[in-house]
């Protein structure tokens, strides 16, 4: 199949009055049949419900706390074309992509937009809107539901592009590791955004470990055609009590992509888990993570590297929740910002009544490269307990003066020398991820970035010399 | 090797040094003493390129290049090394990344091929030998959580390993106890040349006692006072400045600029 085959159902044309919410409600009323169709019924459920409240709040605007460094609207004004139909975008992911990581052996599932391509079965993972017909029961207990179990999210409702994603959502990716076992392998999601014209994508993504689960996953986020994409993400994740979880989100993509991730995160007791968010190449985006921590004894590490130049605009905003008593939290964003870049890190952390014997650390720090990057820093910490250890703290600065006249005296030229404190800057994060093969994958992607080398993708092969043409089917 | 004529030189519009000649040939050792904020530091700074400072009048050449026009990078390769008073720590550089980039720098200049990393290992093992440094220190990042005798003996590591021919030791005795700086010492006498050539800056005359100097300067108020042989030091240290500061025809009343010199460094 041809890629200009693809039906892509437009949005209808703007109204006047800057109204940018109104061309999503038109289409979900005219097309409502057509995306429940393509979905399942769990999903179908609860998107009347969503659009509503969509209708009724529109977008977020900048006079909103969370949202003051990041024009939603704006970025959701843009004529999209969206694939209601589940036209299947042709192409063999394997003969176009290799998102490498040496050494790390994982089971991989591409998703092309928001529809997975599942090559082989691999154990607890599968497409959502076949977990919705295949286990309806396990589904519908956790879809759309973490919000809820969040009290600061139930309390203030879920953004409108959180609302336009439950709306409009009709596939993604499901894994559910059952009592007390543990995927073989790290689990490495491939996102890749395939389109010949603007495209909206809007994927959901379902994490469910039940009691004493264990998993590491990566979800990696690439573009492969140069055309605008507005993606929304919706991740829900629940650890129940004494699970392992270490989530992983790399974004790769390009300067014309909008991405909306919101992460909603709960754990139980005596869990372990690990976030860790790295963007590498982006154009905008806007990244929101909630994490309530509802069991005893939990240990929660939240880290974050951004690198931005160009006019890249990266706004990271975390919120932990300690509800629960003797949990520990530690949460390190890092960004570097060059050119015009825009960095925005918000992150609060709230300490419940109960939540007595707490231990939280936020840091976030940041190199302004040049007088025309512009950083934001916010790190909140609010406490109603009184027997807690809580710090937080923020830096804004510039390459270290006296460092880069050391090493230039030792000989090493001055823009080798800003590279080198540059990727010291990140790498405290990146020293922090447990995989090591990705770790060393990390150092080497930031490296590369930081020399100007990785202008796209850099597994894809429109990126390399000789690409292979595509096709449906070829090596099938 | 390194010839000074007239230097001036200023840092935030305030005349540091004013009118320096100073000649150092093939295998000459110098040392360079004073009072503190007599401009010893400011002109070691000079010498290798500092941007704070800026040079209003004279010139430096370094085997025959004029030195004044070379970027500071091109000025370390071409083999001008100076031992920091306060080295820098760089927390996430580890010494291997930073000494590796160095090392290919010099030798790239040089118009060597870079170093395979399994030969930059063992250069870094026998230099390291050499100056008595534990391999622990040279696992960490630069300069990192290191003691002051550490970082002074990291200093002398890192000139092993880039083997220049000019050296400055920038009060490299200062803090060191009577072991490390005989440490320090002699594994700089171990690194010399028949052509190396060096300044030592110092206060005292113990550094002295380890490193033997062919010519001794005393640096007032930005200008070279009195030079003398290895019994000058001696002097100084039984008699201190004041005598010499006697001497000198027209001293400045103005102390103050000095201070702020040292204070940058």
């Amino acid at each position: 199949m041809k890629a200009n085959e693809i039906v892509a159902t437009p949005l209808s044309p703007r109204r006047g009055g800057g109204d940018e919410a109104s061309q999503y409600i038109d289409l979900y009323a005219s097309q409502r049949e057509l995306i429940c169709s393509g979905s399942a019924p769990v999903m179908n459920a609860v998107r009347d419900a969503a659009m509503q409240q969509f209708a009724a709040q529109g977008f977020p605007t900048l006079k909103e706390e969370r949202y003051r460094y990041t024009d939603v609207a704006v970025a959701f004004a843009p004529d999209y074309g969206l694939n209601l139909s589940r036209v299947r975008i042709p192409v063999n992911p394997r003969e176009v992509f290799r998102c490498d990581v040496p050494n790390l052996s994982t089971d991989l599932v591409y998703l092309v937009n928001d529809q997975p391509l599942l090559e082989k079965p691999i154990p607890y993972v599968s497409s959502l809107r076949q977990a919705c017909i295949d286990h309806p029961d396990i589904v519908a207990k956790y879809y759309n539901k973490c919000a809820s179990v969040i009290p600061s999210l139930s309390e203030k409702g879920p953004g409108g592009e959180v609302l336009l994603n439950t709306a409009f959502a009709q596939d993604g990716l499901f894994v559910h590791v059952p009592r007390g076992e543990r995927m073989n392998h790290p689990l490495q999601v491939i996102n890749i955004l395939r389109s010949p014209v603007d495209m909206m994508v809007n994927r959901r993504v379902l994490i469910v470990l039940e009691e004493g689960a264990e998993a590491t996953i990566l979800l990696c986020d690439h573009a492969m055609d140069t055309v605008s994409f507005l993606t929304t993400q919706v991740i829900e994740v629940f650890c129940a009590d004494r699970s392992r979880l270490d989530l992983y989100e790399l974004e790769e993509t390009h300067t014309s992509c909008r991405r909306f991730s919101n992460l909603q995160m709960t754990v139980g007791s005596d869990c372990v888990v690990s976030h860790n968010s790295i963007t590498l190449y982006n154009g905008l985006t806007r990244n929101t993570a909630d994490v309530a921590l509802t069991g005893e004894r939990s240990e929660i590490t939240m880290n974050g590297c951004v690198v931005a130049d160009k006019n890249q605009h990266v706004d990271n905003n975390t919120l932990i929740d300690h509800i629960a008593p003797s949990c520990t939290s530690r949460e390190l964003y890092k960004c570097v910002a060059d050119d015009e870049a825009v960095s925005a890190f918000a992150g609060r952390i709230l300490v419940r009544k109960d939540a007595q014997k707490t231990s939280s650390k936020e840091t976030n720090n940041n190199l302004c490269a040049t007088d025309t990057a512009r950083i934001y820093t916010q790190p909140m910490l609010e406490i109603y307990a009184d027997d807690v250890q809580c710090s937080h703290g923020s830096t804004v600065g510039v390459l270290d003066q006296q460092a880069l006249f050391y090493m230039q005296q030792r000989g090493i030229a001055e823009a080798e020398a800003r590279l080198l404190l540059k990727n010291a800057f990140v790498g405290q994060v990146i020293e922090q991820v447990r995989l090591q093969p990705l770790r060393d994958r990390l150092h080497h992607l930031i490296d590369k970035r930081f020399r100007g080398e990785l202008n796209k993708c850099t597994g894809c092969a429109l990126c390399e010399p000789h690409p292979q043409p595509l096709s449906e089917g070829r090596g099938a | 090797m390194l010839e000074i004529h007239n230097l001036h030189a200023s840092i935030a519009g305030k005349e540091i040094l004013r009118g320096i000649d100073l000649t150092i040939r093939d295998g000459e050792i110098h040392a360079l003493m004073g009072t503190n904020g007599a401009g010893k530091s400011t002109l070691s700074n000079v010498i290798v390129g500092h941007p704070a400072y800026e040079v209003t009048e004279g010139s430096i050449t370094f085997n025959g290049q004029d030195l004044l026009q070379m970027k500071t990078e091109d000025r370390a390769t071409a083999g001008i090394f100076m031992s920091f008073q306060q080295p820098v720590e760089i927390p996430g550089v580890s010494m291997q990344q930073f000494m590796r980039a160095a090392v290919n720098a010099r030798r790239k200049a040089l118009g060597q091929d870079e170093l395979k990393a399994s030969d930059f290992l063992r250069l870094m093992r026998e230099k390291r030998k050499l100056v008595e440094i534990d391999s622990r220190l040279v696992n960490r990042s630069v300069n990192e959580g290191f003691s002051g005798g550490e970082k002074k003996r990291n200093e002398i590591f890192q000139m092993a390993m880039l083997e220049p021919t000019f050296c400055i030791l920038d009060e490299t005795d200062s803090g060191l106890d009577v072991d490390a700086l005989r440490i320090v010492a002699e594994g700089f006498n171990k690194l010399r040349t028949a052509e190396t050539s060096a300044l030592v800056i110092t206060h005292y005359q113990r550094l002295l006692d380890y490193i033997r100097p062919n010519v001794v300067h005393v640096l007032l108020d930005g200008r070279i006072v009195k030079t003398g042989g290895p019994e000058l030091a001696q002097e100084i240290e039984n008699r201190g400045f004041d005598w010499i500061k006697s001497l000198t025809p027209n001293p400045s009343p103005n102390g103050e600029g000095n201070s702020r010199s040292s204070s940058l460094i």
